[in-house]
């Protein structure tokens, strides 16, 4: 994804393949071949251990009794966000928002930022390649300030049109929110320009990483962003847990979200105090367990190299690309400059869904459908694509297993 | 679960070639589908004699399963009325749903879709047609009540 991919030591895909007990199974009667991590990675033994670690011996609830379960569970959760915070490079563990995923983490932000300060007049900016989960949030803003929600547009290629985007920006522009990664498209869109513009006309920035974690080392502070969401299962943690980044200035200033038990100080029936940060924006129980996995696996991504991951995945795309390119009928949607590895296309005479089903057939898992994201597949006037995706644990035979698949669905619906 | 079963030569030619394809002139009553899932949309005219449809037309896009189930669904249901055409639905439902369900010869070509029941994903593909169908039927209903 950047120049130090080039350096990184080569990854052993065969050998991380080893660290994922799921992917050695059959489907349908054929080995299953994974590619559709852009929609939920799969788990490596050390995050399945670190959970199963976790719930046999340390389990209790956190920041509450003073037995000996209680605080070993706290340091597990609070050690967890450290460790966030060490993955992001955030200033503080007061910056970590333990949160379900992306889209509850950017939900917070439209609640619990956007909504207490914006009215008529101001605006949101979005890109038009957004995944559902960060237009809707800002759509029930809109509604429940009089704001008004942009939309940046993109190119045919799938790029996000810079010019066009930096023209939007005005001094009305309070929030400018979009992906690092299209989902849909695998685009790659140039966070820092977009933060610098936004910064330079007054306007804070939210990025949603979903699709980014797994591919790129994140540098919150590099990047200068004011939040940034992303989900602990992209980038082979469990589901159910995910990291809302925020500036702690602004973190401070916004009021809690949700109120219950451990986002208080004091409670009586007349008020209630507040507690600090971050735990003022996690209300209730949280989920312990997925962030000791979710800490896991940024062990292991990390200790595989994120940089020789994302050279590995690059190699792949580049190879899927020239092969799918040779398929007739076959078109690539999302052909942006800079791509992560997510390949979607369509094949002619045959439906996404069909192909899904073939493909499945052949134990080949590929994600198809609209990818929450309507309005992309709106622009480029097709209802549905298939969507390939690569992770560090899929190979070049994943590669042409995909191929020889493609070449079923075409004798199928030749 | 066989590939074959599932894209019978009969779901294949009626997926390439759709029967009763395109808008009805003079329809009764029409109905938009949607399965927002995967995004497949289709529209149902109906045109009605008495409690008989005497003719009917679909247009959508759609993958192989739903195109072809509408496609057989239009010769199906031609010169029946609505009562026997319910009853229909309920058989082919059953038949989507229930693996091994030996077709009632009554289904006709419709019991080309019996491997369907074997992909459990690719049921709503198949019964979109038949809601779309149903709901322009109620709405025929609804305004012959009305007048």
């Amino acid at each position: 994804m950047n120049t130090a991919a080039a350096v990184a030591a080569p990854l052993d895909a065969e050998r991380v393949r080893r660290d994922f007990p799921i992917l050695a199974q059959q489907v349908n009667g054929h080995p299953l071949i994974y590619l559709d991590s852009a929609a939920s990675g799969q788990r490596p033994n050390a995050v399945l251990r670190a959970v199963e670690r976790y719930e046999t011996h340390h389990h209790s609830n956190v920041h509450r009794g003073v037995h000996a379960l209680s605080q070993t569970a706290t340091e597990a959760f609070e050690g967890a966000r450290e460790r966030a915070r060490r993955f992001l490079n955030a200033r503080s563990r007061r910056e970590i928002v333990f949160v379900r995923g992306t889209t509850e983490g950017i939900n917070l932000v439209a609640q619990a930022f956007a909504r207490p300060r914006f009215g008529p007049g101001d605006e949101i900016l979005i890109s038009g390649l957004e995944h559902h989960a960060n237009i809707v949030p800002w759509q029930m803003v809109c509604e429940q300030t009089g704001c008004a929600l942009k939309v940046a547009p993109i190119d045919r290629r799938g790029e996000v049109d810079l010019e066009r985007l930096f023209g939007q920006l005005t001094a009305r522009t309070r929030l400018v929110a979009v992906a690092h990664v299209s989902n849909a498209l695998g685009t790659i869109l140039p966070v820092e320009r977009i933060v610098q513009a936004a910064h330079s006309c007054g306007a804070l920035v939210l990025l949603d990483g979903a699709q980014a974690v797994p591919h790129t080392a994140i540098d919150v502070q590099a990047l200068g962003c004011d939040f940034y969401a992303f989900s602990g299962h992209k980038l082979y943690g469990p589901t159910g847990i995910g990291v809302l980044f925020g500036r702690e200035e602004l973190l401070e200033e916004m009021p809690p979200w949700q109120g219950g038990g451990d986002m208080i100080r004091t409670v009586s029936f007349e008020k209630s105090t507040y507690n600090e940060l971050p735990w003022k924006f996690e209300a209730g129980t949280p989920n312990i367990s997925g962030a000791v996995g979710l800490a896991a696996a940024m062990d292991y991504l990390e200790g595989l190299g994120i940089e020789a991951v994302a050279a590995h995945e690059q190699r792949l795309l580049a190879l899927a690309t020239a092969e799918l390119n040779r398929i007739p009928g076959l078109e690539i949607i999302g052909t942006a400059a800079h791509k992560a590895a997510v390949l979607s296309f369509t094949l002619r005479g045959c439906h996404p869904h069909d192909l899904g089903t073939i493909l499945d057939s052949e134990g080949v898992a590929i994600r198809t459908g609209h990818h929450c994201a309507m309005p992309v597949m709106t622009f480029f006037d097709i209802p549905a694509t298939a969507r390939a995706s690569f992770g560090c644990y899929n190979t070049e035979a994943d590669v042409y297993a995909l191929v020889a698949a493609l070449g079923k669905a075409r004798e199928v619906f030749g | 679960m066989d590939l074959k079963d599932l894209y019978r030569d009969v779901i294949l030619d009626h997926n390439r070639q759709p029967r009763n394809f395109g808008p009805l002139e003079n329809a009764d009553a029409h109905a938009d589908g949607h399965n927002p899932l995967c995004g497949d949309r289709l529209t149902v005219w109906v045109s009605l004699q008495g409690d008989r449809i005497a003719d009917v037309h679909f247009e959508g896009k759609g993958c192989a399963i739903s195109t072809a189930s509408a496609s057989l669904m239009t010769e199906a249901v031609k010169g029946k009325d609505t009562a026997t055409v319910r009853r229909l639905y309920e058989q082919v439902h059953t038949l989507l749903t229930h693996p091994n369900t030996t077709p009632d010869a009554s289904l006709g070509k419709l019991a080309a879709l019996g491997g369907v029941s074997e992909f459990p994903a690719r049921v709503k593909c198949a019964t979109l047609c038949w809601h779309t169908l149903s709901a322009a039927l109620d709405r025929s209903a609804d305004a012959v009540t009305t007048e």
